[in-house]
């Protein structure tokens, strides 16, 4: 097992204003890694991992990914994000294009690859989240597990080797959540370096390799999932836990 | 029995929307018969003829801006067409320079430069809440204090600007220029034929060609290299000062100029709102998706945000049009020859016949509105999305 480090956080802040969302965040996430972050909202785990496609830009410390650090040179954040997939919330799909156009659309532009091709990719990635009879439809035509099945393959067309997962199932109907953790599932058991922003326990004791909780921005435990699940060490992940677990 | 029919027709969802909408027909056709009637009765008392046949007798006045030759002996009809084509005139150029200004000065008032945002918000603020009449009277009257034509200013050389208008070189045009402005077309034609080969070609290989670049340098460079090749055959005659007032050459008048500034510029702040309504109607989570797949602002800009923009942006950019359009009658406040100055005014106090031709007039307006609207809605049509989102 290689122990490439492909992200490193070091004493990470950030602010929105007044208001300091990240407080001395460190993390270090291992080539393969799977790492599910939870906590309560407002806790600061989007806005961390936002950070590292500089969606956010932080203020204070470093984040290094693949080498390259994530400063103002726009150069580094076009490396960076072509080698980060991200996935959101809100699925984010482009509505007046369709789904094969919207997979298609970053192999074409940013990496100037033919039309033809592009398309075989797209139905590829299409076949890997089992929907590809839908690559003609529009995004406004799809259930929302479909759609962020398809935003899944979007980010995968660019052939990324870490993937940011934005809480991909908080917007779905509970019939929907497994369809679109299964593909993550499938996509862990590749080999894929996942950062996963997510509620949900079960796909979390499946997959992670590294649990993180975090509270008021700071990272408050960090632990293999089996001891986090059975004993946590913090009264506040104790707290959440029972919280989420026992409802 | 009868009650429950009365009751059936009065609380049924369907017929009684149905008898609701046949009443009102009904009262509003009442109502126009009794006011025709009447109009046509009174007409008749007081010996006032009606009808159509003035529009073949002679107009017996002068239009000073006209795009088709027209003098008084001309008649009422040909005045119509005169007005018709500088109500036009006025409207697509008035249309064309809103839409440039109105997107520059909406995504200008988007741009993180504090003066040139504030710039924007000020000339906005500034030009929609003063009556449009107002400012055309404003830059007519601007134009009516400059120089005389004595002391016209020079604009690159041969452009003089005065109290009479801007006095321009015009066009004489030579044996063989035809083929020049036909290389013009053929270069257009090709440039479109280029666009789709070489989209092909970046759909085959990957390859970006600034297309944009290529073709625009294609249709400008083409006439002006067959130009040469003919011996240049296009001359302009310039306009030399004699006396009071230049001779040759031609001339805007400054009632044109007027208008089009007082119109386009007010409409052009409507327009601006409505680009960066448009532009901010773009969720936020799109340029994210965007900028998280890799792409760089421009493309972000040009394949994402803009088309989804237009969307929200068409159908007030249409009513913007439709009232660029309608306000151009008020050219008569500044005596612009427009329809409404010429036929709408002088030949309707002339012939006195004023259902006619004002009827005349508003169904030329409308048939005007109309079009615009069909062709807006149809283009509108093709930027909207499909299912729900």
């Amino acid at each position: 097992m290689s122990t490439e480090q492909v992200i490193q956080l070091d004493k990470v802040n950030k602010w929105y204003d007044d208001f300091h969302v990240l407080k001395d965040i460190d993390l270090i996430v291992e080539k393969g890694q799977k790492i599910v972050i939870c906590g309560p909202s407002g806790s600061g785990k989007s806005t961390m991992i936002r950070c590292i496609n500089r969606l956010e830009a932080h203020q204070n410390g470093t984040i290094i990914v693949h080498g390259t650090e994530l400063t103002n040179d726009l150069k580094n954040i076009d490396i960076i994000r072509k080698n980060v997939g991200m996935v959101f919330q809100q699925f984010n799909l482009f509505p007046h294009l369709s789904v094969i156009d919207n997979i298609s659309l970053a192999p074409i532009w940013v990496k100037k690859m033919p039309k033809g091709e592009a398309e075989e990719v797209a139905m590829a990635y299409l076949e890997k989240v089992k929907i590809p009879e839908q690559a003609q439809k529009f995004p406004g035509q799809l259930s929302g597990g479909q759609q962020q099945r398809v935003a899944i393959a979007r980010s995968l067309a660019m052939n990324p080797d870490i993937m940011l997962f934005d809480e991909p199932t908080s917007a779905l109907d509970p019939e929907m959540i497994k369809e679109v953790l299964d593909v993550m599932i499938q996509l862990a058991e590749e080999g894929m370096t996942m950062l996963v922003v997510t509620h949900e326990m079960g796909f979390a004791k499946t997959v992670a390799d590294q649990m993180i909780f975090m509270d008021e921005g700071r990272i408050v435990e960090q632990a293999k999932p089996e001891d986090f699940f059975n004993n946590p060490k913090s009264d506040r992940t104790k707290l959440f836990l029972s919280q989420i677990l026992n409802h | 029995m009868q009650t429950s029919l009365i009751r059936k027709i009065i609380f049924d969802e369907k017929s009684r929307s149905l008898l609701v909408q046949t009443l009102v027909i009904g009262l509003f056709a009442v109502f126009i018969y009794l006011i025709v009637q009447q109009t046509a009765y009174n007409l008749e008392k007081r010996g006032i003829s009606s009808g159509f046949d003035f529009l073949n007798m002679s107009a017996g006045y002068d239009i000073s801006i006209r795009l088709i030759p027209f003098t008084s002996e001309d008649t009422h009809l040909r005045a119509y067409f005169v007005g018709l084509l500088n109500t036009l005139l006025i409207a697509i150029c008035g249309c064309f320079l809103a839409t440039i200004l109105g997107f520059l000065v909406g995504i200008i008032r988007l741009s993180t430069n504090w003066l040139f945002r504030n710039i924007a918000y000020v000339y906005v603020e500034f030009t929609r809440n003063v009556p449009v009449l107002l400012q055309i009277i404003l830059y007519y009257s601007i134009l009516l204090h400059l120089p005389k034509t004595k002391q016209a200013i020079p604009i690159f050389e041969n452009f003089f600007l005065s109290n009479r208008g801007l006095f321009s070189p015009s066009p004489i045009f030579k044996d063989g220029f035809s083929i020049v402005a036909w290389s013009f077309v053929l270069a257009i034609v090709f440039t479109f034929f280029l666009k789709k080969s070489l989209k092909k070609k970046q759909e085959v290989s990957g390859k970006q060609y600034p297309i944009f670049l290529i073709n625009s340098a294609i249709i400008i460079f083409t006439p002006i290299f067959v130009y040469y090749i003919m011996g240049r055959p296009l001359d302009f005659e310039l306009p030399v000062l004699k006396g009071f007032n230049f001779k040759g050459g031609m001339v805007i008048k400054p009632e044109f100029i007027g208008m089009l500034l007082g119109l386009s510029i007010y409409t052009a702040a409507f327009i601006s709102e409505t680009v960066r309504s448009g532009i901010i109607s773009v969720s936020k989570g799109q340029r994210e998706a965007s900028q998280a797949l890799g792409l760089k602002s421009n493309l972000v800009m040009r394949l994402i945000v803009i088309p989804q923009a237009l969307r929200v942006i068409i159908p007030p950019l249409t009513s913007q049009y439709l009232n660029l359009t309608k306000n151009s009658s008020l050219g008569i406040a500044i005596g612009y020859a427009d329809l409404v100055h010429g036929f709408g005014g002088i030949s309707l106090n002339q012939t006195g016949r004023a259902i006619e031709i004002m009827l005349m007039v508003m169904l030329t307006y409308l048939t005007i509105s109309l079009t615009i609207s069909v062709f807006m809605n149809i283009y509108n049509k093709s930027v909207q999305f499909k299912g729900n989102a």
